[in-house]
């Protein structure tokens, strides 16, 4: 049985994180993901999780103590936001290469310099191709179910990868919304019980991890973890629809809104994605074939189905929360337009960068755009691909 | 049961570091190694740092460890065996392990004194049930002898080499063995291989306590030190009895010297076999070596007065 609450995204996670019950924790505080151990190891200090907690002196020190024990065998997760993603980046592609299903709670903030706490997207962004599985989540309810399945996904015996699950900063982490938890022991018999293949503390049967592999293996084993990518689509589909089936909640591994017959569209991540829906609903009002596509499992890129599910638009704006230096464009807007390339006929693409730093996306931008497309897709005239909105100067 | 430290009961038992690794002939590393996973009476999982000891000892698809042994980076061989310490609590409370685990991270001087400091103050602080122990070698042999803050005043290094207005390194070496005992930690102590039996009895008494321990174990490089292959013995014997490395224990904020050399020697005849000391005993570099002995005097004395507060 459901439990409807009011909760902050940051409460929810947590919540979940408690139902899931890890063996280990390794953290480090940092705004706004602090929140999320804050509550959690209230829950340890209070005897509600079995779960033992290392309070280290860094987040490299957090993903390194994660590798530790999650090859020591057991289940093991953490959280982080914006630096701290940064410090801990050497320790993730190590824990990839290890396959070691760590779990870690993103919640997006930006980058510095100049120092900024609030919402975008450049840290995950900075992170999105190393070797983790990446679920990005739209509310407090998308964050919440996500960190539950997680798990599952990355613990499956087809993959075992880290999984991180994306939150906005502040715009979800911090607010409160109407969320459905499911029970303690639907959560725990959904997980059920991890097996860490050939763990460390196996004392008879003694296991090397980490070893040196030079130019003669290097390749080989790079390409199995490719091997390996290739499987987490499908897997993140079975354990969506093991997941709909106790929480009657639908996830794909995007999510579509008003497409099959749209002829515009804007293409957005997380929090975004819900005022964008709202805007949508306006202009169909108004008769105007307007859709959405919100990606959720972000890395490894379901470029396929993403390309089939967009190829019939005519114009379509890819949304950006970060920005990729270096005379590019925004980090979705590459992905969206790799997916979109095997096709002959294919919608004209435009590049908005939005909300960095925390600022506000709000209806209006929402509307600007979808002018835009509208007028895209009359003339097929393009005047700037890449744009920075709801900016001064 | 107990593992009782002679070479007639020693030769007795396994050696859980196979040979047949890839580390130089004449290194200390491998040496030391072999001592620490002797001495135990339990059994050990191991964490590595970034290094010689690690890249030679586990290539792909060989391992010469028969203990579980991980290394993950190079500055968090402390952070990584803290965290295969935690799980080992957690699944001991739970019921899921009942077998007494002992837990040792090896480090370089490198990964220990300076990248990995952080993480070894850190794991020190959080009381975890484990013994670090850094090999120190002087420098960061593994990428080609380059100056850590463990290398020793006028060594030859190669970012600090000796030329004509540079006389090798210009400053002391961090005393990485206080500053661990001054994290109030149950036990930090100096051994070197030269002085096995000292050595061995360390790691044995390290392993009985519960809690977090280090230890400081010189380990002489010929490639780095510019030495004989067959010199490492005889040139961490030396680094002890010219007292450049005190053999000590800090344990439970006693410190105890564990071997005074019978005659203290000058610091000239650990620098004379060592090519990296060798442009020190051109005249215009008198200045450094005089500078090396009054550090090792006053250090020495320092110590001993230490020690006699807590004998007295």
């Amino acid at each position: 049985m459901a439990k409807t609450v009011a909760a902050t995204g940051n409460e929810a996670v947590a919540n979940a994180l408690r139902q899931v019950n890890p063996d280990v924790s390794a953290a480090y505080p940092i705004t706004p993901a602090t929140d999320i151990m804050q509550r959690f190891t209230g829950f340890v200090s209070n005897g509600k999780v079995k779960t033992e907690m290392i309070l280290v002196e860094s987040e490299h020190s957090a993903m390194s103590g994660c590798i530790g024990a999650s090859a020591g065998g057991g289940r093991v997760m953490t959280s982080t936001s914006s630096q701290g993603l940064a410090l801990m980046w050497e320790m993730l592609f190590i824990a990839s290469g290890l396959r070691l299903p760590i779990v870690m709670s993103i919640v997006n903030r930006a980058l510095s310099a100049p120092l900024n706490i609030h919402g975008d997207h450049s840290d995950a962004m900075g992170a999105r191709d190393s070797g983790w599985i990446q679920l990005w989540s739209e509310n407090a309810q998308e964050a919440y179910d996500n960190t539950i399945q997680a798990f599952r996904i990355g613990e499956h015996m087809d993959i075992r990868l880290p999984v991180m699950v994306c939150l906005d900063g502040f715009i979800i982490s911090h607010s409160i919304e109407r969320i459905d938890y499911l029970e303690d022991e639907e959560v725990r018999n959904f997980v059920g019980e991890f097996r860490q293949v050939n763990p460390l503390l196996d004392i008879e049967h003694p296991v090397s991890y980490g070893p040196l592999i030079l130019p003669d293996y290097y390749m080989e084993f790079r390409k199995a973890q490719e091997e390996v990518e290739s499987k987490v689509s499908k897997v993140v589909s079975d354990v969506s629809k093991d997941f709909e089936k106790i929480s009657g909640r639908k996830y794909r591994l995007f999510e579509t809104y008003m497409l099959d017959d749209a002829e515009v569209g804007l293409v957005v991540l997380n929090s975004a994605a819900g005022t964008s829906k709202d805007v949508i609903d306006e202009f169909r009002n108004r008769g105007i074939k307007a859709g959405l596509l919100k990606p959720r499992l972000y890395r490894p890129f379901p470029y396929r189905e993403t390309g089939e599910a967009l190829k019939h638009l005519k114009a379509i704006c890819v949304l950006d929360r970060a920005d990729a230096f270096g005379g590019s464009y925004g980090p979705v807007f590459i992905d969206i337009s790799t997916s979109l390339y095997p096709y002959r006929e294919k919608p004209i693409l435009i590049n908005k960068i939005y909300g960095l730093g925390g600022r506000d996306y709000l209806p209006e931008h929402a509307e600007l755009v979808l002018n835009e497309l509208v007028e895209i897709a009359k003339t097929e005239k393009v005047t700037t691909i890449k744009e920075y909105i709801g900016v001064r100067g | 049961m107990a593992n009782i430290l002679t070479l007639k009961e020693l030769s007795k038992k396994e050696v859980l570091i196979s040979s047949g690794h890839r580390l130089c002939a004449g290194c200390g590393a491998p040496t030391i190694v072999k001592m620490v996973l002797l001495a135990s009476d339990y059994p050990v999982i191991a964490s590595n740092a970034t290094g010689c000891l690690e890249v030679s000892t586990c290539i792909s698809d060989y391992t010469a460890w028969k203990i579980p042994w991980i290394h993950s980076a190079f500055e968090n061989a402390a952070a990584t065996i803290s965290g295969v310490e935690t799980m080992y609590r957690s699944l001991k409370k739970q019921g899921k392990i009942n077998k007494e685990i002992k837990f040792i991270a090896f480090g370089g001087d490198g990964g220990t004194y300076d990248i990995g400091l952080q993480s070894l103050s850190g794991a020190m602080e959080r009381g975890h049930d484990m013994l670090y122990i850094c090999y120190d070698n002087g420098a960061y042999m593994n990428t080609g002898i380059q100056r850590s803050s463990a290398t020793p005043r006028g060594a030859d290094t190669t970012t600090r080499p000796a030329g004509s207005v540079v006389p090798g390194k210009t400053e002391q070496r961090k005393d990485l063995t206080r500053i661990m005992a001054a994290h109030n930690i149950p036990y930090a102590a100096q051994a070197s291989p030269s002085h096995w039996m000292d050595l061995m009895k360390k790691v044995k008494k390290a392993l009985e306590i519960q809690g977090p321990k280090f230890m400081n174990i010189i380990s002489p490089c010929n490639r780095g030190w510019r030495s004989r292959t067959d010199d490492s013995i005889m040139l961490s014997k030396l680094a002890v009895d010219t007292c450049y490395w005190p053999l000590y224990e800090v344990e439970n904020g006693v410190t105890k010297i564990t071997y005074r050399p019978k005659e203290k020697k000058p610091i000239v005849d650990f620098l004379k076999p060592q090519g990296r000391f060798k442009h020190l005993f051109k005249p215009e570099n008198e200045g450094t070596i005089k500078k090396l002995q009054e550090d090792i005097d006053s250090e020495w004395e320092r110590l001993q007065k230490e020690a006699s507060i807590h004998a007295s």
